[in-house]
C-alpha cells in the first residue's frame, strides 16, 4: 500500500443508526477509509447511563484477519487503551499517533435536562414540549459526535501503512471477548499519570536542544507557537458557541409567551427559533470541532518531535559517552554499537518525522478548508431561511 | 385655585429664546419642524390615528443627535416668529371655542367634589365632540440631555413638540427636569384616576443610576442611564399627550409650552407629600383586602380577570427578552474575544492561503460582533421597554379598577348610614323630642343626597372604566403591532447583513490550495 501523502479524497457519509436516519459528516479528517483492504465504521451506539457501547464493524480483504466481515462491542476506555498502547511501542516513536478521542461527555445536556424538570412547573405545556425537544437535539447531538471522534481515531490508523499493521490494532478489532482484562490496571495508570508529568518537564529542557535540521527548528517554532493559538481559540469557540444556543433557548421562552398573548400569528417565530438553535450547533459542529480536533492532533504532532528531540538528546550523550570511552580506553566497543544505535534510531525518526509532518500539514490545510466553507455556506443558508420566515412574519402582520 | 395654575406666558415671542448655558457643556438643541396643519372636520372619531407618530419617536431622536449644532441654531432662530392669529393660547382672555364649558376652575380642582362631577362629565363630552375637528397631530421628541451646575449636576431635558389647533405655536422647545415629569405626572394622578381614566405612569426613579451621574461619572453605564431614562421619558410623555383627555389637561399644556416650572418639591421621596403618599399606598392595600364587591355588571368581572392574566403573561415575556438581551451582550462579548483569537492564529498559521482566510474569519466574526451589540440594542429599547412600559400600565389599569370597587364601596356605606339613620328617626317618632327629630330628618335629607351622589359616581366611574378600557385595548395592539414589526424589520436586516459577510468571506475559505 502506497503512502501517498497528496491522495485526498470525500468521505462516504453513512448514517450512524437506522432509526435516527441523519447522515453524520466526517468533517475533522479526510482522506480516510478509502483502503478497501481495510474498511472500518461505527454503524451504531448504544447509550447506557454513563456507558457509551460502540459497534466497531470490519470490512477486510486482508488475510491476516480470521474473517472479511464482523463486528464486535467496544467501550471508551478500550479506546484509550489502543490509544495508549500504540504511543508506548518503541517502534512507532517517528509517527505521529493520532489523538486519542474525547471521553463522551453528556454532562451540559444532563444537567440542562435536570434544570428544566426543575422549571416545569413555571412554564407552560408547549414550552416544556419545546424545550424538551431542544435537549434531546443536544443530546442526539452529543452523540453524533463522540461517535464521530472515535469512528475518526480508528479510520486514521486504519488508513496509515504502519500502524494499520499493528498488532494491539488488530486485536481491538477481532477480540470478541471482553477486552478489560487487557486494559491498564489501576496501577499502570497511575505510571502513565507520572509518565506525562516527566514529559512535560522534558520538554522544557528538550526544547532547548540546539537543532541541527532546519526543517525540524522550523517546524518546532511553528507548532509550539500554533499550539497554544489553537488552544485558547478552541476555548473561545466553546464560548461563543455556548452563548449562542442560550440566544436561541431564550427565543423558545419567547415564542411559547408570545403564543399564549396571542399578539400575531407565532408558526413563523417558532421556525425562527429552529433556525437559529440550528445555526448554534452547526457553527458548534464545523468551527468549535474542528478547532479542538487540530488542537488536539498537534498535540500528537508535539509528541513526535518530543521523541525525536530526545532521541537526538540519546545520540548526542552517546557521543560524549564514546569520547570519554576513548579517553579511559575502556568499553570503546560497546561504547561505539550504543552510539551507532542512538545514531540510527534517530535518524530513523527524522526521516519518518519529516514524512508524518508534512503530510499532517497537508492533512490539515485540507480539513480547514473544507470545514470553512461548510460552515459559511451553512451560515448563508441559514439566514436567508431566517429572513424569509421573517419577512414572512412581518408581512402577516401588516396585512392584518 | 387659580393660585395652583398660573397662565404660561404665552404671547410672548420670545418664549422660545435659547438660554445661555451655565457651564456650556456639550450643548445643543434640536429642531424638529412639524407636520403640516390638521384638516378641518375629518370625521374620525376621538380615539386618534397616531400611525405617523409613534414610529417617529425614537428615529426623529437619532436624527437629531447627529444633526450639525450650525445648522440647527440657524434653522432655530427662523421658526419662532410662527403665531398665526387662529391660534389663541387656551387660557387667554378669548378661550378658543373648541374648550368654552371647561373653565379652569372646574378642571383644577384637586378633589372632585360632589357638586362638580356632573359639570365635569358634561364638559368633558363636549370635549370629545369637538374633538373630531382637530385629528392628533402631534410629535414629541426628549432628546440633548445636558448636565449644568458643576454643584449637583442635574440633567435637564429639552424636549420639543409638533402642533394642534389648540397650542399656540406649531412648535416648542422647552427644558425640564426629571422632577418635572413626576410633578406632572402625580398632579394627573390625583385628579384622574380616581374618577376611572387610566393615567400613563411615569419612569421609574433611580438612586444608583442618578447618583452615577450627578457624581459626573462619565462612564459607559451613565450614558447607558441617561439613553434609557431619556427614552422612557418620550414615551410617557406620548402615550400621556395621545389621550384626548389628558391633552386638554391645563397641567400638561403648562408643562409642553411654558419655560418656566415651579419646582415640584413634593416628588422628592423622602418629602412630606412623598411620606404621605406611602402611607396612603399602604392604607390602601388593607382597604382593598376588606372590601367584597357585589359584582353586578358580568363585563368587569370577565376584565379585571383578562387584565390579571395580561400582567403575568407581561411579566414572564419581559423577564425573558431580558434575559435574551443579557445573553445576546454576552455573546457579542464571546464573538469579540474568538474574533481576536482567530487573528492571531491566522498570524501563526504558516500556511499563506489558510492564514488569509483566517484572518478573514477573524474579520468577519469582528464585523457580527459589531451586528450582535446593534441587535442587542433594539432587543432592549424595542421589545423590552414596551414590556417594561406596558407592565406599569397594567398595573394603573388595575389601580383604576381598584378605584371603582372604592367608590362602590362609599356608596354602599352611605347607603348604610341613611338606612341606619331612618331606623333612628322612626324610633324618634314615638319618643316625644321634635327638635331631635327634625335634626333627624334633615340629616337624613342630606344623605339621601348623598346616596344619590355616590350611585351616580359609581356609574360615572363605570362609563369613564368601559371607555378607557376599550381605548387601552386599542393602543396595545396597535403599540405592539408596531413595535413588533420593527423588531422584526430589525432581526430580518441583522439576517441580511451576516448573508452579506459570509458570503465575502466565502471565496476567500475556497481560495485555501
Amino acid at each position: 500500500m502506497e503512502y501517498d501523502p497528496k491522495h485526498t479524497s470525500t468521505v462516504v457519509l453513512k448514517p450512524f443508526s437506522q432509526s435516527h436516519g441523519v447522515g453524520v459528516a466526517r468533517s475533522v479528517s479526510v482522506d480516510l477509509n478509502n483502503d478497501a483492504s481495510l474498511l472500518i465504521d461505527i454503524p451504531d451506539a448504544l447509550c447506557e447511563r454513563d456507558k457509551v457501547k460502540f459497534t466497531v464493524h470490519t470490512k477486510t480483504t486482508l488475510s491476516s484477519f480470521q474473517k472479511p466481515d464482523f463486528s464486535v462491542p467496544r467501550q471508551h476506555e478500550d479506546f484509550i487503551w489502543l490509544h495508549d498502547a500504540l504511543v508506548e511501542t518503541e517502534d512507532y516513536a517517528g509517527l505521529i499517533i493520532p489523538p486519542a478521542p474525547p471521553k463522551p461527555d453528556f454532562e451540559s445536556p444532563r444537567e440542562k435536562m435536570h434544570k428544566l424538570g426543575e422549571g416545569e412547573a413555571t412554564m407552560t405545556k408547549e414550552e416544556y414540549t419545546k424545550m424538551k425537544q431542544e435537549l434531546e437535539a443536544e443530546y442526539l447531538a452529543v452523540f453524533k459526535k463522540t461517535v464521530q471522534v472515535h469512528e475518526v481515531f480508528l479510520q486514521r490508523l486504519s488508513s496509515h501503512p504502519i500502524l494499520s499493521k499493528d498488532r494491539n490494532f488488530q486485536i481491538f478489532l477481532e477480540y470478541d471477548q471482553d477486552l478489560s482484562v487487557r486494559r491498564k490496571n489501576a496501577k499502570e495508570t497511575f505510571g502513565s499519570f507520572f509518565k506525562n508529568m516527566v514529559k512535560s518537564a522534558d520538554e522544557v529542557i528538550i526544547s532547548g536542544i540546539k537543532e541541527v535540521d532546519d526543517f525540524f527548528e522550523q517546524e518546532k517554532t511553528f507548532l509550539l507557537d500554533y499550539s497554544s493559538k489553537i488552544k485558547d481559540s478552541t476555548a473561545r469557540a466553546e464560548k461563543m458557541t455556548r452563548s449562542h444556543k442560550n440566544v436561541a433557548d431564550d427565543y423558545i421562552h419567547i415564542s411559547a409567551t408570545l403564543n399564549s398573548l396571542s399578539v400575531d400569528d407565532n408558526t413563523a417565530l417558532k421556525k425562527f427559533t429552529n433556525v437559529e438553535g440550528r445555526v448554534a450547533s452547526d457553527e458548534e459542529l464545523k468551527l468549535t470541532e474542528l478547532l479542538r480536533y487540530y488542537m488536539l492532533d498537534i498535540q500528537a504532532a508535539k509528541d513526535l518531535l518530543y521523541r525525536r528531540a530526545r532521541a537526538l538528546a540519546d545520540y548526542e550523550n552517546s557521543n560524549k559517552a564514546l569520547d570519554k570511552a576513548r579517553l579511559k580506553s575502556k568499553d570503546i566497543t560497546q561504547a561505539e554499537e550504543h552510539q551507532q544505535q542512538c545514531l540510527q534510531k534517530f535518524d530513523k525518526l527524522s526521516e519518518s518525522g519529516k514524512r508524518e509532518l508534512t503530510s499532517f500539514k497537508g492533512r490539515r490545510v485540507v480539513a480547514f478548508r473544507k470545514n470553512l466553507i461548510e460552515m459559511a455556506e451553512l451560515e448563508i443558508k441559514h439566514a436567508k431561511n431566517n429572513m424569509a420566515l421573517l419577512q414572512g412574519c412581518i408581512e402577516l402582520l401588516k396585512s392584518n | 385655585m387659580a393660585a395652583e395654575m398660573e397662565p404660561p406666558p404665552l404671547g410672548d415671542a420670545g418664549q422660545t429664546d435659547f438660554r445661555e448655558i451655565e457651564d456650556g457643556e456639550g450643548f445643543f438643541v434640536s429642531t424638529v419642524t412639524t407636520l403640516e396643519s390638521p384638516e378641518p372636520s375629518s370625521p374620525d372619531p376621538p380615539s386618534m390615528p397616531a400611525e405617523g407618530i409613534s414610529t417617529n419617536g425614537p428615529k426623529q431622536e437619532d436624527i437629531s443627535l447627529d444633526d450639525d449644532p450650525e445648522d440647527l441654531f440657524a434653522e432655530a432662530t427662523e421658526e419662532v416668529s410662527l403665531d398665526s392669529p387662529e391660534r389663541e393660547p387656551i387660557l387667554s382672555d378669548g378661550p378658543s371655542p373648541a374648550i368654552t364649558p371647561v373653565t379652569p376652575t372646574a378642571m383644577l380642582t384637586p378633589r372632585m367634589g360632589l357638586g362638580t362631577a356632573e359639570m365635569f362629565e358634561r364638559s368633558l363630552d363636549e370635549i370629545e365632540e369637538d374633538d373630531s375637528g382637530d385629528t392628533f397631530d402631534m410629535h414629541i421628541a426628549v432628546s440633548d440631555p445636558e448636565k449644568v451646575g458643576t454643584f449637583n449636576t442635574v440633567l435637564m431635558y429639552s424636549y420639543i413638540k409638533t402642533s394642534m389647533t389648540i397650542f399656540s405655536k406649531n412648535e416648542t422647545t422647552v427644558r425640564r427636569r426629571f422632577s418635572d415629569f413626576l410633578g406632572l405626572h402625580s398632579k394627573l394622578a390625583s385628579r384622574y384616576l380616581h374618577i376611572g381614566y387610566i393615567v400613563p405612569p411615569a419612569p421609574e426613579k433611580s438612586i444608583v443610576g442618578m447618583t452615577k451621574v450627578k457624581v459626573g461619572k462619565e462612564d459607559l453605564s451613565s450614558a447607558e442611564f441617561v439613553e434609557k431614562r431619556r427614552s422612557a421619558l418620550e414615551r410617557y410623555l406620548m402615550r400621556t399627550v395621545k389621550h384626548p383627555i389628558l391633552l386638554k389637561d391645563p397641567d400638561v399644556m403648562m408643562f409642553l409650552e411654558s419655560s418656566e416650572l415651579p419646582r415640584a418639591v413634593s416628588t422628592q421621596a423622602l418629602s412630606g407629600a412623598g411620606i404621605l403618599r406611602m402611607v396612603n399606598k399602604a392604607a390602601d392595600a388593607v382597604n382593598k383586602m376588606t372590601i367584597k364587591m357585589n359584582e353586578s355588571d358580568a363585563w368587569f368581572e370577565e376584565k379585571h380577570q383578562q387584565f390579571e392574566n395580561l400582567d403575568l403573561q407581561l411579566r414572564k415575556l419581559h423577564a425573558s427578552v431580558e434575559c435574551l438581551v443579557c445573553h445576546r451582550k454576552e455573546l457579542s462579548v464571546n464573538t469579540a474575544s474568538f474574533a481576536k483569537s482567530a487573528a492571531m492564529l491566522g498570524n501563526s498559521e504558516d500556511h499563506t492561503a489558510l492564514s488569509r482566510a483566517l484572518s478573514q474569519l477573524a474579520e468577519v466574526e469582528e464585523k457580527i460582533d459589531q451586528l450582535h451589540q446593534d441587535q442587542a440594542y433594539a432587543d432592549f429599547y424595542l421589545f423590552s421597554e414596551l414590556l417594561g412600559d406596558y407592565v406599569r400600565l397594567i398595573t394603573a389599569v388595575k389601580g383604576v379598577f381598584d378605584h371603582r370597587m372604592k367608590t362602590w364601596s362609599k356608596w354602599q356605606d352611605t347607603q348604610l348610614l341613611l338606612q341606619k339613620k331612618r331606623e333612628a328617626e322612626s324610633k324618634l317618632q314615638f319618643a316625644n323630642k321634635p327638635d331631635k327629630l327634625q335634626q333627624a330628618q334633615d340629616e337624613i335629607k342630606e344623605l339621601e343626597g348623598k346616596v344619590q351622589q355616590g350611585e351616580k359616581d359609581f356609574e360615572l366611574i363605570s362609563k369613564t372604566i368601559r371607555k378607557e378600557v376599550s381605548r387601552f385595548e386599542k393602543e396595545r395592539v396597535k403599540d405592539f403591532k408596531v413595535v413588533i414589526i420593527k423588531y422584526l424589520e430589525s432581526l430580518v436586516q441583522t439576517q441580511q447583513q451576516l448573508i452579506k459577510y459570509w458570503e465575502a468571506f466565502l471565496p476567500e475559505a475556497k481560495a485555501i490550495a
